[in-house]
């Protein structure tokens, strides 16, 4: 049989899934989705909290997984790297706002139509840019923990996701504690709730909101990092995860940090049993399964009010 | 002056403007025009297949060119995407004007320019490509690559896993035409060979992550696992293979995967390749008349452009395509491209690849695919990939180096 003729199954084989290979597929799934979870955080923030349409999260992420890459090819470690990049990508992130605040939000109530268009345009200039700088050649970083696995019993489990797995969990933790615990924190989510009460307690929302969408941005910089340790990156690679993680972020009710950690592990391993059972090739359209689903069963998502 | 002494002295004046002319038309140079992958996944291959084909034109050019014309080399990268190629030949053809065709290298690229060079009735020079030729049929078409069918490919690796007691296999391909032409080829000959399917996948070119589609074979518990990637996926299967493991009954592992022949990818993997069984175009210590010279040249040239350092897979099957060119056109005294294809298609081409004869398809009519083992291979080291010793030939028998080692973990260690 060649290219063209008619498949024999629709979905592929189906394959049977054994007891052993589901508890696997879970065990990846979770390590999957706390990985997802960790590149929708960002986003959480700046479309969740501040209802800013910003489609151009993941470019921001491919770009700090460049960044990364930089830095690491002169011998830092990817974590440190990330971490080093997320200063420099808050004051990137304030400054992005603020044009966006100057230019769309300010002026009327079309702001978050025309917001999309620039969020969208954001993007493609930074794929352009990645493009024109590094070419459309895939990098990859190396540490010790690229490679490598542990195994649990008969089953081996890569480091690399081990290791995004457990600095996503620290980032929501610390996200999480900081919204709820500082007085910044709880004005970014006043903010998103009432912003004329907000300005009536003294505050200024579109300060908060600057700095909100400059912290948005830094923890974009970590998951960049995160994302070129757990595979190669390449300039397009953004456009895989805009359904993702906005998938992520509506799953878990607009805002929702607690959400987004369970919407990611949903997401994580309901592709990891669907690419099991069904196929590779399907795997990517269980993000837009489920945020068609969402939008049509539990439009406020799973933890959203 | 009158107005018929002005008539005649302008015709005059046209006359012998045009005559000062002729030598410069005469030395418009012969344009040979193609798109390379240059950047993205087989830019690695691309590059380094664009350095042969610039030996290539200064060596004619130094012997004075072709019927009296310098050649030129106009190439674009197409940047591996199939997207781009068709505007780039369409560029070629009606822009730049050139005289002679090659296909960029690889399945994917070539694919989407077929119909425009059959339709325009063109010679066109195969670059590597897997049976892109076989539903379009057309006449003008001569790939450089040693293969043929899926037969050609699957034979060694087949024969190989059949000595090591092989029963069921497992089949994992990229979901792209090059990938599924060979998949495909494979599973009908496994079915005919008597080999029992117990998995096949098919997995989105941009998949970066392997380790589910690994732990799936894994749990199938194939003794074969054929695999037909292109090299970003290559790398990551061989990566993931490290990381997850594809268990014990396993005896043979790879058969198709593109990548596993370029030096920085070698070198980049190291002793993870250990095991795997891969075809190739050419291994050390196979030798024809040139070969040697021809690479021992290379290599000073790859050095300076920092492209492929041994260039063993591409670079003298590109040298070749030249060669086909220059015998061709000085055979012929001819730019006419039915004339080059009659030409082609009928006589015995001597290159630094040995003599070439093409088939009905414009594939070689005798092909001489190699299948080898990866053995001893260590961590870091480009040269040792220089010398014989490293690629074990099982197949085809008049090249073959060394016995297979099966299972497959038993020939990593």
């Amino acid at each position: 049989m060649r290219r063209g003729d008619p498949a024999p199954h629709f979905f592929g084989e189906p394959m049977f899934l054994s007891l052993e290979l589901l508890y696997e597929a879970v065990i990846f799934g979770i390590l999957l989705g706390c990985f997802y979870a960790a590149v929708s955080i960002g986003l959480s923030v700046a479309f969740g909290l501040l209802d800013v349409p910003h489609v151009a999260h993941p470019a921001v992420m491919v770009f700090g997984a460049y960044c990364t890459w930089q830095l690491s090819s002169l011998g830092m470690d990817p974590i440190l790297a990330g971490l080093a990049l997320m200063p420099p990508f808050f004051l990137l992130g304030m400054a992005l706002y603020r044009f966006y605040y100057e230019a769309f939000e300010r002026r009327g109530s079309d702001a978050g139509v025309r917001g999309i268009a620039f969020f969208f345009g954001v993007a493609l200039i930074i794929e352009v840019g990645l493009v024109l700088l590094f070419g459309v050649d895939q990098r990859t970083v190396e540490a010790s923990y690229v490679g490598s696995s542990v195994s649990f019993g008969e089953m081996r489990i890569p480091q690399r996701f081990l290791v995004a797995c457990g600095v996503a969990l620290v980032l929501m933790a610390t996200l999480t504690l900081y919204l709820s615990k500082t007085f910044t924190g709880r004005a970014i989510k006043a903010v998103a709730q009432d912003e004329p009460a907000l300005r009536l307690m003294g505050a200024d929302p579109v300060r908060i909101k600057q700095w909100a969408f400059g912290i948005a941005t830094a923890v974009a910089a970590l998951a960049g990092a995160l994302l070129i340790i757990i595979g190669p990156v390449e300039p397009t690679l953004d456009r895989v995860y805009i359904g993702r993680t906005f998938s992520v972020v509506v799953l878990a009710g607009l805002g929702s940090m607690t959400g987004t950690i369970a919407a990611g592990l949903i997401l994580g391993i309901s592709e990891s049993i669907v690419l099991m059972l069904f196929g590779a090739s399907w795997a990517p359209a269980v993000s837009f399964g489920l945020l068609l689903l969402v939008l049509g069963v539990r439009p406020q998502g799973l933890f959203g009010r | 002056m009158t107005n018929v002494w002005r008539i005649w002295f302008s015709a005059a004046a046209l006359a012998a403007a045009g005559l000062a002319a002729l030598p410069v038309l005469a030395q418009q140079p012969i344009k040979v025009g193609m798109s390379m992958p240059q950047t993205g996944t087989l830019g690695a291959g691309g590059k380094a297949a664009l350095v042969a084909l610039r030996m290539w034109v200064e060596d004619v050019n130094a012997k004075g060119g072709l019927l009296g014309r310098k050649v030129e080399l106009i190439a674009y990268d197409d940047q591996t995407n199939p997207a781009l190629t068709p505007a780039i030949y369409t560029k070629l053809l009606d822009v730049d004007k050139v005289d002679l065709l090659i296909a960029p290298y690889g399945t994917v690229p070539t694919a989407p320019i077929m119909p425009l060079v059959k339709q325009r009735g063109l010679l066109l020079m195969g670059n590597f490509s897997f049976q892109v030729n076989h539903t379009v049929k057309h006449d003008m078409w001569f790939n450089n690559a040693p293969w043929n069918d899926a037969a050609s490919w699957f034979t060694g690796y087949f024969e190989a896993g059949q000595k090591a007691g092989v029963k069921t296999i497992a089949f994992l391909a990229a979901d792209q035409e090059f990938a599924q032409n060979l998949a495909n080829g494979a599973k009908e000959l496994a079915k005919k060979g008597g080999l029992k399917t117990v998995y096949e996948q098919n997995y989105p070119p941009a998949t970066t992550d392997f380790s589910s589609l690994i732990r799936a074979i894994r749990a199938a518990k194939p003794d074969a696992v054929f695999v037909a990637s292109y090299p970003n996926d290559s790398v990551a299967i061989v990566r993931a293979v490290n990381e997850i493991g594809v268990g014990a009954d396993v005896k043979i592992f790879g058969g198709g995967m593109v990548g596993l022949q370029f030096t920085p990818i070698m070198t980049s993997l190291g002793s993870l390749l250990n095991g795997v069984v891969n075809y190739n175009s050419y291994v050390p210590g196979m030798n024809y008349p040139g070969i040697e010279e021809f690479l021992q040249r290379y290599a000073k040239k790859a050095a300076e452009e920092k492209v492929d350092p041994l260039g063993f897979y591409l670079p003298p099957f590109n040298y070749a395509i030249g060669q086909m060119l220059e015998q061709a056109v000085n055979a012929t005294k001819s730019l006419d491209h039915k004339k080059l294809a009659d030409y082609l298609r009928k006589n015995e081409m001597k290159t630094i690849v040995g003599p070439i004869r093409y088939g009905p398809e414009g594939e070689w009519a005798n092909a001489r695919v190699v299948q080898a083992q990866f053995r001893g291979v260590a961590d870091k080291d480009m040269e040792q990939f220089r010398k014989a010793g490293k690629q074990v030939v099982l197949y085809p028998d008049a090249y073959k180096t060394g016995e297979f080692i099966a299972p497959f973990e038993k020939a990593r260690k």
